[in-house]
Order: structure tokens, then C-alpha cells, then sequence
């Protein structure tokens, strides 16, 4: 299997892998040339010829909801998301690695905030909001209950990195001298920073693209998934595939822009790298 | 902090502390450390997780009315209404049905594409690559890759159009969309990603000198991959499973954009509760749901233990 010729199974397996990959990027494909429909165009093929019309639809907006304001506000919560997630993620991780009281009860209570239904906890969210006579916002309840769907993935990154870290470049910079917070900062960081890249990603992008556990949590002002929802229980224009054709290009080039900074991160590491760098 | 010894603090960790003072040295002492690292992470789960949830069960408990949304009570009222009506049992029956078919399906494919990424593409970095074409969809919009799937399936459709013109059918077919097939289609879409990852996780920590050793006693390909790869990475399949089982069991929004009202769900019947501020009602759904989600895990953490497989 692992030597010489190709089996017959590798070929199939292969075909099946590339039907994966199309049922998986097509459909999206299929809206994206959609989303370039003629202004006579509708939801679906033939196309009525080929104009940027219903981006332009979008950006004059009269009929549609406050697109470019719920946009802004997911935005700059993927932004916070990503922060938060990051740095306790991190900051977890590194308390991890030494026993404490609680370790595993900790451990179980992330692995259940991201398998709990996520109806239950916006639901949660929201009731407790209620009681408390708090408004919910987006930045305040919504935040929260996206912060229970990015950390428990953050939080297994960094337990994933950890495992494979290797403690003796840390204990030689301790041994030559430095401080707690310099081997972090000089040994810890470097090391981990392609899996902190990853983390980030996921702060950003599951933020950015988060609708269940949002929904209950949002209050009066949607973020964009929740527009979207609005959007398209009533679309009827084309109008809707440019929305989604641009916030999934915006998908695309934050994701371009993480893989591209994580082959950087390498190469310059096997160009300036000491063993260190072998080790993430 | 005390003034360390300094006669025998060589190589302690209060050689340590002195360098940067009093305050990074209270928050490095090797015990005091980890709590206050993973206070944070703690603070976020107890606010917004395990307190909401709790109250979720609380307020199963309370009353409501229609001006009043939350009545502190106890009351079994919201689950005799969840138990008393034969929707409840239609709506779990659809909802377990979806979920088992749905679990099926992104096994079976999850499985066979982790094999082919583990055993048959041979460099890493094409592994590599592979592995991301599956997961970079994992981080775009999931609405999105929903309603994508309407100009394909709807009655003027890119499939039905298709299948016309090539006289496989005279009518348009009014099952592809706003149906459990659509439903079962957007889940298995959206959620292989969740059996891909563990799954070909698990296969690569399988020493492949096993396989090999198999191979040079004779045995077939389908003997290698039923005897050693599948009991080998069941805990990347448990793990899957896990995944899949809780977010479709609970879901409500492929179920709203892809069945279009047709399809039942245990979480559309909480939304819809939520809609008209029925909090109670809505809190009792979910403790039944929760209650179903957390058997099935259990039996499926029996076989897998999550922190060794990272």
C-alpha cells in the first residue's frame, strides 16, 4: 500500500475525493456566478446577461435591512472574537501544562460549552439577560455566546500545540537566566505562533459566520449571518448572492491571508531556524 | 512575597522571581500560575455557559404569561405540555431519524475520505493541502453554503433543468428541495468536515509497520482497513460522531433555510417558542433535548478518551 504502484482503490478513492471537493465548493460557485445575473435576471439559470447590478443593489440599499451596518458590527466582533480567543486560549494553555485543582473539570466544561445545543444556550443567554434587566447587544450577550463556540476550539489548538512543544529550550533559556515572562515571550511565543495563527482563524472566522448561539443573544441590532437570515426568508432578487458572494470572498481572503502569514512564519524559520523550530 | 534565602535558592524558582519583581513574580509562582492563567477561560464558560444553562433548567420550572415572559414558579406545567403532545413525539421521531440517517452518511464518506487522505496520498504536504480544501469551507458562512444549494435544487434548478433536457424525467421534481433530502443534503455539506478532522487524526498516529506486517501475512486491502484501520481510529470516528449528533440534533436554521417549513426540528420548536417570547416552554424543549443529546454522548464517550487524542 504505501510502496510501489497505485492500486485500483487509489484511483476510485481518488475520484470520490474530487466529487467531495466539487459537491463541496460548488454550490457556491454556482451562486457566485448567479450574483453576476442581468438586472432582468432572476434566482436561478438561464442568465439574463452579466452585470455587477445586484452588488450595486446592495450598496444602494433601500430595500434591503442595514446591510453595511450589521456588516461593520460583525466585523468588529470577528475582531474581538479573535482577540479574546486568542490571548485566554493561550493564556489556558500554558496553565494546562502544570496540574491545578479543577484541571479537568475545566477541560469537560469547554468540551460541553461546544457540544450543548447551541439553541440552549442562546436561549440560556438571553433568559439571563431578561432576568437581569439587561438590554442584549452584540457586543455585550452576543459576544458571550460566541465566545462559548470559539474558546472550547481555541482552547484544543493550544492543548494540541502544547503536547508537541518541547519544554527543553525553555528550561535552557530559564537555566541561562530569563524570566518568566522573557521565556515566553522569546522561546514560547515564537514557537507556538503558527498554532496561534490557527487559533486567531477561528476566533475571526467562526465569529464572523456565527448564527445559532447568536440569535437569541443579539438583541436589536443583527450582526450579518442574522441579516443574512432575515434576508432570505423573503429574497427574491438575486440581491442575496452578491451579499454572499462578497462575505464569503471576505471569508476567503482573511483565511488567504492566515495560510499565506503560517508558510511565511515557515520559511523563515527554515532559513533562520535553530532546532527550535522543529519542534512546531 | 518574602525575601527569599538566598543561600539556597540556586536553580529554585525564586531565583526566578527576583528578576522581573514583586508583581510577575506572584503571578509565575509555579502554583499560584495556572489559576490565574486559566481564570479567563474560566470566567467566559461561567458566565455565559454553565450560569445560562443552569437557568435554562431553572426556568423550565417557571411560569409565563403573555405580558409576563418569566414568572419565578415551580411548576411541571412546561413539561407536561412537552410531554402531553403528540407533536413532541413526531418532532423528536423526525429529528432522531435525520440525525441517524445524517450520522450514517458522514461516517461512511468521512471514513473512506480520511482513509484515502491517510493511506494512499503519500506526501505530506499534498496531505496537507487535501486536509485544508476540505476545512477552508469549514470557515466561510454556513448560511451561505446553504441557500447556495437553492438555484441548484429548486423547481427551475440546475439539476432538474439538467435532468429534463436529458429526458431522465418529464416533470421537475419537487423532492430536492425544501425536504428531508435537502435537509439531509445541507447537513452532510456543512458537518463531513466534523468526521474528516478526527477521523484522519486518529489514522495517522496508526503504526503503519501494523499495516505492513498484515500486508506481508497476506491479507487483502479490505481485510487491512476492517481488522486494523477501523479499530484503530475509532476514537477519531467517536469523536465525529459526537460532533455531528449534537449540532444536528439541536439545529434549527439548515432545517428553516433548506426545508422551508416542511421538515420538523427539536430546535426549530425552541426558536419558535423564543419568537413569541415563550421562554418556559421553550427552556422545557430544551432540557428534554439536552437530556436526549447527553445519553447518546455518554454512550459514545464510553469508547474514547477526548484529552488523549490531541
Amino acid at each position: 500500500m504505501a510502496h510501489g504502484k497505485r492500486s485500483p482503490a487509489f484511483y476510485w478513492l481518488a475520484i470520490l475525493f474530487g466529487l467531495f471537493v466539487l459537491f463541496l465548493y460548488g454550490p457556491v460557485i454556482v451562486i457566485a456566478v448567479l450574483s453576476f445575473q442581468g438586472p432582468e435576471g432572476g434566482l436561478t439559470f438561464p442568465m439574463h446577461g452579466f452585470s455587477t447590478h445586484w452588488f450595486h443593489q446592495l450598496f444602494a440599499g433601500q430595500s434591503i435591512g442595514d446591510i453595511s451596518g450589521a456588516f461593520g458590527r460583525s466585523l468588529k466582533l470577528g475582531l474581538v472574537v479573535m482577540v479574546i480567543t486568542t490571548i485566554a486560549s493561550f493564556l489556558a494553555g500554558l496553565g494546562f501544562r502544570s496540574r491545578f485543582k479543577g484541571a479537568s473539570a475545566i477541560f469537560y466544561i469547554a468540551i460541553a460549552s461546544l457540544i450543548v445545543p447551541s439553541v440552549v444556550i442562546s436561549l440560556g443567554i438571553g433568559a439571563m439577560f431578561e432576568l437581569l434587566k439587561i438590554d442584549r447587544t452584540w457586543i455585550t450577550s452576543a459576544l458571550g455566546a460566541q465566545l462559548t463556540w470559539t474558546l472550547p476550539f481555541g482552547l484544543l489548538i493550544m492543548f494540541a500545540a502544547f503536547n508537541r512543544f518541547n519544554k527543553s529550550y525553555e528550561e535552557a533559556a530559564r537555566g541561562l537566566g530569563a524570566s518568566s515572562l522573557r521565556v515566553i515571550w522569546e522561546i514560547v511565543l515564537p514557537i507556538l505562533a503558527p498554532s496561534l495563527l490557527g487559533v486567531a482563524l477561528f476566533g475571526f472566522t467562526l465569529s464572523y459566520d456565527e448564527l445559532s448561539r447568536t440569535s437569541q443573544a443579539a438583541g436589536a441590532l443583527n450582526t450579518l449571518p442574522l441579516e443574512l437570515q432575515a434576508m432570505q426568508t423573503n429574497a427574491t432578487t438575486p440581491v442575496i448572492y452578491a451579499l454572499g458572494t462578497l462575505t464569503t470572498l471576505l471569508s476567503f481572503t482573511v483565511i488567504g491571508l492566515a495560510l499565506a502569514l503560517a508558510i511565511f512564519l515557515k520559511r523563515r524559520r527554515a532559513r533562520h531556524g535553530s532546532d527550535a523550530v522543529k519542534t512546531a | 512575597m518574602s525575601q527569599p534565602d538566598l543561600n539556597n535558592t540556586m536553580a529554585t524558582p525564586e531565583t526566578r522571581r527576583r528578576v522581573s519583581g514583586p508583581f510577575w513574580s506572584v503571578l509565575s509562582t509555579p502554583r499560584i500560575a495556572p489559576y490565574l492563567q486559566v481564570m479567563p477561560i474560566t470566567a467566559v464558560f461561567l458566565v455565559f455557559f454553565l450560569i445560562p444553562v443552569i437557568l435554562v433548567v431553572v426556568i423550565s420550572f417557571f411560569d409565563y404569561q403573555t405580558y409576563d415572559i418569566l414568572i419565578p414558579d415551580f411548576t411541571l406545567m412546561n413539561y407536561q405540555d412537552v410531554f402531553s403532545s403528540s407533536v413532541t413525539y413526531e418532532t423528536y421521531w423526525t429529528t432522531a431519524k435525520l440525525s441517524l440517517i445524517v450520522w450514517a452518511v458522514t461516517l461512511v464518506l468521512g471514513f473512506t475520505l480520511s482513509y484515502f487522505l491517510a493511506f494512499h496520498v503519500r506526501s505530506r504536504s499534498r496531505q496537507v493541502v487535501l486536509l485544508l480544501l476540505c476545512t477552508i469551507p469549514f470557515w466561510t458562512s454556513n448560511e451561505i453554503r446553504m441557500i447556495s444549494w437553492i438555484p441548484l435544487l429548486g423547481r427551475d434548478g440546475v439539476v432538474n433543468t439538467v435532468l429534463q433536457t436529458m429526458g431522465i424525467v418529464k416533470q421537475p421534481l419537487e423532492w430536492l428541495l425544501y425536504s428531508k433530502f435537502a435537509v439531509v443534503l445541507g447537513y452532510v455539506h456543512l458537518y463531513t468536515v466534523f468526521m474528516i478532522v478526527p477521523i484522519f487524526n486518529s489514522m495517522m498516529r496508526i503504526d503503519k509497520s501494523l499495516i505492513e506486517a498484515a500486508v506481508d501475512s497476506g491479507a487483502k486491502g479490505w481485510q487491512v482497513v476492517l481488522n486494523i484501520i477501523l479499530p484503530l481510529s475509532k476514537s477519531g470516528l467517536a469523536i465525529g460522531s459526537i460532533f455531528v449528533i449534537s449540532i444536528v440534533m439541536g439545529d434549527f436554521v439548515t432545517v428553516n433555510v433548506l426545508g422551508g417549513g416542511q421538515v420538523a426540528s427539536i430546535g426549530k420548536v425552541i426558536v419558535t417558542d423564543l419568537s413569541s417570547l415563550q421562554f418556559p416552554p421553550a427552556a422545557a424543549e430544551s432540557m428534554v433535548l439536552l437530556a436526549f443529546v447527553i445519553i447518546l454522548i455518554a454512550a459514545l464517550v464510553k469508547i474514547v478518551d477526548i484529552r488523549k487524542e490531541l
